[in-house]
């Protein structure tokens, strides 16, 4: 099962972890077969939100709420459960200064619609 | 009479004492909550159905877990025909596969466990741990669960819901937690327990002060937990449970009021669970990996033996407040220290550290706190000051038997 690891961090400490430690962390998670993805990301001053309501495309600065922790990059993992997923995301650097969010990532329901 | 009527006491003695082993064992088969319960469900209707005819089977249980399997896999094909792109045919071939893993004696007594770490894992919110705990390792309906903790019934069973619905699809596995979880794991099965409890115990709100049941149900969980993983803070647990229950009767009137510790009769404590609960003392304590709750019971245990508030080995329990706050320093383990220093000094030292910690402005909105100031003052002939303090608390009590006892302490204040 894939767990996506989204890594939050407040502005101030966006730059707390060394890239080279982040990069690190991601090349063991390759060594060991679960790196399906990793980036990180430009900070939120960068972002545009889109959305699309009544066919009406909008587009916005910014993520859609203001919070004090921002995402600043994700793991994408391959893990058997929610367990080893945890222990996989207590290993990336930032954990140490802001948050990692655990979600598991949902197969889209396409077969119904297709037949 | 009719003849089937043993066979179904039978039956309800073992639904009582083995239905929650039996839904252990098939959530690891089925891989599912919802699909266990139906399952048990099931097997138990086959068995009233079957019994009495057949008559009970050697090993009633292994019998009801295996009807629950081939129940729900039955089901599962059945409903796998109808619809072709039904994903949970899937559990059917796994639960097919695995033929011999539920005979296997050490695996089913490991499915409680796995079914209590599942229901207490930190994934899920506290509320939804204790819920799900309460549902599915004790047996409580969720009518029954709601009634406990004051909440309406679709509320507690939406947490139920949302709770099943994460451990499916986060994908919690269904374990024992590796030798480096458990730690940390057994903390939150054990803040679970305790939490059941208190609320049986202490309840926060409402009119009577116990909601027996819970703290009934916390105390079996406890005695299950030690049985199956006697790991030193758990069997401080029970012990420390077991003493404060064993003062239950005592810390009550008739009329429903609550009677302090000191003023409490204690010919009326159950001598059977003090008993029970130092042997449990010393067991943990001897363990020398011992944490909070060994030390809490230690304490109580102290004032299980003394046979009056002033015959109290005060030192030694202030001693062992002082190693809890090592263990990790909390504001309300600071006051309970400080009631604990007033009776091994005098008054006045331990409203010296009252007034610390209130200063701190911690502990402002904690009625005990400002109740235990009051008797401070009171004792010291402080009245002013009393009445402040009994007033603070009053003001900040829910509790109706707490209400009316600290009227009662006003009350007497003003007359003297």
């Amino acid at each position: 099962m894939k767990y996506l690891c989204l890594v939050y961090l407040e502005e101030q400490k966006l730059h707390a972890v060394a890239d080279s430690e982040c990069f690190a962390c991601g090349e063991a998670f390759r060594s060991s077969g679960a790196l399906v993805a990793a980036e990180a990301l430009q900070p939120i001053e960068t972002a545009t939100t889109v959305r699309v309501r009544n066919g009406k495309l909008t587009i916005t600065d910014g993520p859609f709420a203001e919070t004090k922790e921002q995402l600043a990059g994700f793991y994408l993992l391959d893990a058997r459960d929610l367990n080893e997923a945890i222990q996989m995301a207590a290993k990336i650097p930032p954990a140490r200064e802001g948050s990692i969010e655990v979600r598991p990532v949902r197969d889209l329901d396409v077969g119904s619609a297709a037949t | 009479m009719s003849a089937t009527n043993p066979v179904r006491e039978t039956l309800n003695a073992i639904y009582q004492s083995d239905s929650r082993r039996v839904l252990a064992t098939l959530i690891r088969l089925l891989g599912d909550f919802d699909a266990a319960e139906e399952a048990l469900h099931d097997a138990f209707r086959a068995a009233l159905e079957q019994w009495p005819r057949q008559g009970v089977p050697a090993n009633p249980r292994a019998w009801l877990v295996s009807a629950g399997r081939f129940k729900a896999i039955d089901g599962l094909r059945r409903r796998k025909r109808f619809d072709a792109l039904d994903e949970s045919g899937h559990a059917a071939e796994i639960a097919v596969h695995d033929t011999a893993a539920w005979a296997d004696a050490e695996s089913v007594e490991d499915d409680r466990l796995r079914l209590i770490f599942t229901c207490c894992h930190p994934a899920l919110a506290p509320d939804a741990q204790v819920a799900l705990t309460l549902r599915e390792v004790c047996g409580l309906t969720t009518e029954e669960i709601a009634h406990a903790f004051l909440t309406p019934a679709p509320t507690l069973a939406q947490r139920i819901v949302r709770a099943k619905a994460k451990i499916r699809d986060a994908r919690i596995p269904y374990q024992v937690p590796t030798p480096a979880e458990l730690p940390e794991r057994l903390d939150a099965v054990l803040r679970v327990v305790y939490l059941v409890f208190n609320e049986g115990y202490t309840a926060s709100s409402g009119a009577t002060v116990t909601r027996h049941d819970l703290s009934g149900e916390a105390i079996r969980l406890g005695r299950v937990l030690v049985e199956l993983l006697p790991a030193p803070e758990a069997v401080g647990l029970l012990a420390l449970m077991l003493l404060h229950e064993s003062r239950r009767t005592a810390r009550t009137s008739p009329s429903g009021e609550v009677i302090l510790l000191d003023d409490q009769d204690r010919s009326l404590w159950n001598r059977d669970l003090i008993t029970e609960g130092t042997r449990l003392v010393r067991q943990a304590l001897s363990s020398r990996a011992f944490g909070p709750y060994s030390i809490q019971a230690a304490i109580s245990s102290l004032h299980a033996e003394a046979p009056n508030a002033a015959a109290t080995d005060w030192i030694e329990i202030v001693g062992l407040y002082d190693v809890l706050l090592q263990m990790g320093a909390t504001p309300v383990i600071e006051l309970n220290r400080a009631v604990a220093v007033a009776m091994r000094d005098d008054p006045t030292a331990g409203l010296v550290l009252i007034d610390a910690i209130l200063a701190r402005g911690e502990l402002r909105d904690y009625r005990f706190a400002h109740a235990a100031r009051a008797e401070l003052c009171r004792r010291l002939g402080k009245t002013t000051e009393a009445r402040t303090s009994f007033e603070r608390a009053l003001s900040l009590t829910r509790q109706e038997p707490e209400r009316r006892f600290l009227e009662r302490r006003l009350a007497d204040l003003n007359q003297g």
